[in-house]
């Protein structure tokens, strides 16, 4: 039995996206200062009633979270930097979760985003981590992809899975992400387009790589009572899991902190993955999808491709997963594609999608993962969403 | 398997030459402490001396007790690729220019994985391999996975290549001909394939020992180059300097006093002239064009060597002045190393203890036979090593300094 406490009370509202860009000549501040905004306008509340501020960034440097504060002229009794990169969604909404349950703070404002010049993708992979420019980067300068693709090799070789596999996922997420006006990719993908497609580092090929961009997601979080006053529509917070530098001994990585923490995520929530009616992975690479759908119990270890080949995967079918199109086909805009997901599944649960609706939407499990520090990805979380 | 490099045509002079771009060099400090073995060839990983624990990439401390009191140990490099990529796009120009390159995770004992190059020899994962160190094109320590056993031709893979200095069909300049050590390393040379061999000879005037032998070799071409003539030195490098591959300073004036033994400075002036200034000279007509010249395809400008003395690191004092030459030279190597390191070009000091010549003719044995010293050079062109302590006293000596320089200028006195 866990002995964590509910988050009964506290609930998440107003999913916010600046509309991704290739290249911006803006700093991450204006991205994240737009999403702000946003939060501020599609709310109705004032930007002087936000008491808490947790910030995700890669490219906010030399600033963090405080001189931002500054910078945006916001004052909190609350605030949080989170850098966790694709897990900031999971991670931001757990601490401001407790933040406003224990009262620290009444409405906080998550919000995660990067900008996105020409080289800063290659400064920030050169640079990412002392242990990835000791150690990864001069071998090669892959970048994720590289690193990526040597988890993808393990796992083929080891569970069998497929090019059709991966591309399956693809596919059925760029059909998704048609109707998402700010993907960076707007033209449908096929099977035999996506096996067609040229290898970047065997065995990832170009479309199992996300695109780097700028862009911002937010969200509130505050009190139902809070919610209801401003009549915005929320969800729920049933559970959350966070784990971080788990399975230090695997020799490549082929599961993630997920697996350690699953039954509490399940078991806190009262529910079972059958249960779920949609879920969004971190979709950065499409191997990493079938990790999650192990970890997190939808399959056992070695049959998400199976599970794959079973299933339709788009937001219409039979295991809806990536609802809005995911990083692979919407863009990757830095530590929001840590959001990304988050933000959908608000959305979903609150009947607010800008893309497709998954069928009567009652329960979402979005997921992080994040930060390749060296050869595996070291942060996961997890959490499950409830409509009202 | 390697297919055997075959002889690069003659290069087209309308074409540009693709100017060289350093591999990533940015390095933490602690993780140089890979570089210290990697300068000669050896893999060290950082081990507690505390529990015992191996770790990769490198720490400030050891991940399974938090010690701070990490060794750098030599390791077997023995272990298992457990998954390869082939990367087709890098984000760095280097590798973009070379693509595409392979890479592996590999799993050494004690729970290590290391991110490495991976030898085209190598089977598909799960394959048996070894682990080396080697120095990149960076002068930068990076890992490498070679095949289990060795392979045929294994010497002429891309990403080996672009590791070592290997000779073969590369252009050499060897400064002076007329000792027994520039006599050895021209037939070292020929057996390592290297085609031309430029020859030095500071007085074309005599016929010396050997001359008529080097003659015969088709390789060879004789060029009046005196390094202590700044006019010969650019006559010379105005003729070659634009093909030379590999150049090998091996000229030295060596007399045997201290200070008192020979009153005057005309001894020691002779030293520092060939020694010191001798490198100085080379390094200014000849440096601008290897530099040039350092990703030059498969055949590129790769090393410079410097024949120094083991006795550069701490002065012998029954051959004082010569010494403090090859002390001035040892410097000023470092400054020529730096100055080539972003090009590719490595700068390869040798430091052998007492050559067996007519000066050291007093000295006892162990004594390094000239044959074995040229092979000493050879072997650290082909495996791109660039510190080398050839023969039983340079290694005596360089353990005896590490440990205590102290003692060793007090031992060094009382021979």
């Amino acid at each position: 039995m866990s002995r964590r406490a509910s988050y009964d009370g506290v609930v998440v509202t107003t999913p916010v996206t600046i509309p991704y860009v290739r290249f911006s000549i803006r700093a991450a501040h204006w991205w994240i200062g737009r999403a702000l905004g946003e939060l501020v306008k599609q709310s109705g509340i004032a930007k002087e009633r936000i008491d808490g501020f947790c910030v995700s960034s890669f490219t906010l440097a030399p600033d963090t979270a405080i001189g931002l504060s500054e910078h945006l002229g916001l004052s909190t009794r609350w605030l949080d930097f989170i850098p966790l990169g694709g897990n900031c969604g999971v991670a931001g909404l757990r601490r401001a979760a407790r933040a406003v349950q224990s009262g620290d703070a009444e409405i906080v404002a998550c919000v995660a985003g990067d900008t996105n010049a020409i080289d800063s993708f290659r400064q920030g992979t050169s640079n990412f981590s002392r242990f990835a420019r000791d150690a990864v980067y001069p071998i090669g300068a892959g970048g994720p992809n590289q690193s990526f693709a040597f988890l993808t090799d393990y796992y083929m070789r080891t569970y069998g899975a497929e090019p059709a596999d991966f591309g399956k996922m693809c596919v059925a997420q760029r059909a998704n992400a048609l109707k998402i006006p700010w993907a960076m990719f707007k033209k449908p993908l096929t099977l035999e387009e996506y096996l067609a497609s040229r290898m970047i580092s065997d065995p990832v090929r170009l479309f199992d790589c996300v695109m780097p961009c700028a862009g911002a997601e937010g969200f509130l979080v505050m009190r139902r009572e809070a919610a209801e006053a401003a009549g915005l529509r929320y969800a729920r917070i049933l559970s959350t899991i966070e784990r971080h530098n788990a399975f230090q001994n695997d020799p490549v990585q082929f599961r993630g902190g997920w697996a350690v923490d699953r039954d509490e995520l399940y078991g806190q929530a009262g529910v079972k993955p059958d249960d779920i009616d949609f879920v969004e992975t971190y979709d950065d690479y499409p191997v990493i999808n079938l990790l999650q759908f192990e970890d997190l119990g939808f399959c056992a270890k070695g049959e998400a491709p199976a599970l794959v080949r079973a299933n339709t995967l788009t937001v219409d079918g039979s295991f809806p997963f990536n609802t809005s199109g995911g990083q692979l086909s919407v863009g990757q805009a830095g530590a929001a594609g840590g959001m990304l997901g988050m933000v959908e599944a608000i959305r979903q649960l609150t009947r607010q999608t800008v893309g497709g609706q998954v069928p009567d939407a009652k329960l979402g499990l979005v997921c992080g993962f994040g930060m390749i520090n060296y050869d595996r990805g070291l942060s996961s979380g997890a959490a499950i969403l409830a409509g009202a | 398997m390697t297919a055997p490099l075959q002889k690069p045509k003659r290069k087209n002079p309308i074409l540009r030459t693709r100017l060289p771009v350093p591999p990533p060099s940015a390095r933490s400090r602690y993780a140089l402490g890979l570089l210290r073995g990697a300068a000669q060839g050896r893999l060290e990983l950082q081990v507690c001396r505390d529990c015992g624990t191996v770790q990769y990439p490198p720490r400030e401390v050891c991940r399974r007790c938090l010690s701070d009191r990490l060794d750098w140990k030599p390791q077997a490099g023995d272990g298992e690729l457990v998954s390869e990529t082939l990367i087709r796009h890098s984000l760095e120009l280097f590798f973009r220019e070379r693509a595409p390159w392979r890479t592996g995770l590999v799993r050494l004992p004690g729970d290590v994985t290391v991110v490495a190059h991976v030898h085209s020899d190598v089977p598909r994962p799960p394959a048996k391999v070894r682990v080396r160190a080697h120095l990149d094109r960076a002068g930068q320590a990076v890992l490498v996975a070679l095949p289990e056993h060795d392979t045929p031709n294994m010497a002429d893979d891309r990403i080996m290549r672009e590791m070592t200095c290997d000779p073969k069909f590369r252009k050499v300049l060897v400064t002076d001909g007329k000792t027994a050590v520039g006599q050895a390393l021209v037939k070292a040379l020929v057996n390592a394939g290297a085609d031309p061999i430029w020859v030095g000879n500071a007085e074309p005037w005599k016929n010396f020992p050997g001359f008529d032998e080097l003659k015969k070799i088709p390789q060879v071409t004789l060029l009046n180059l005196d390094v202590t003539d700044q006019r010969s030195v650019r006559e010379i490098a105005g003729e070659v300097a634009g093909r030379v591959d590999i150049v090998i300073n091996n000229a030295e004036v060596h007399r045997t006093y201290g200070i008192s033994a020979r009153y005057g400075t005309d001894a020691a002036r002779a030293e520092m002239d060939v020694n010191y200034f001798g490198l100085l000279r080379l390094a200014q007509e000849f440096g601008p064009a290897l530099k040039a010249r350092g990703a030059d395809g498969v055949n590129s400008a790769v090393a410079w060597v410097n024949l120094l003395s083991i006795y550069a690191l701490s002065n012998y004092p029954p051959h004082g002045t010569f010494s403090a030459s090859k002390a001035a030279a040892h410097s000023l190597a470092q400054c020529l190393r730096a100055e080539m390191r972003p090009t590719g070009v490595r700068v390869i000091n040798v430091y052998p203890g007492p050559i067996d010549d007519e000066w050291n003719q007093l000295l006892l044995p162990p004594k390094l036979a000239p044959a074995g010293l040229a092979t000493a050079i050879v072997n650290a062109l082909k495996a791109g090593t660039e510190d080398v302590y050839p023969g039983d006293v340079a290694q005596d000596w360089l353990a005896r300094w590490r440990e205590n320089p102290k003692a060793l200028e007090l031992e060094a006195a009382n021979p």
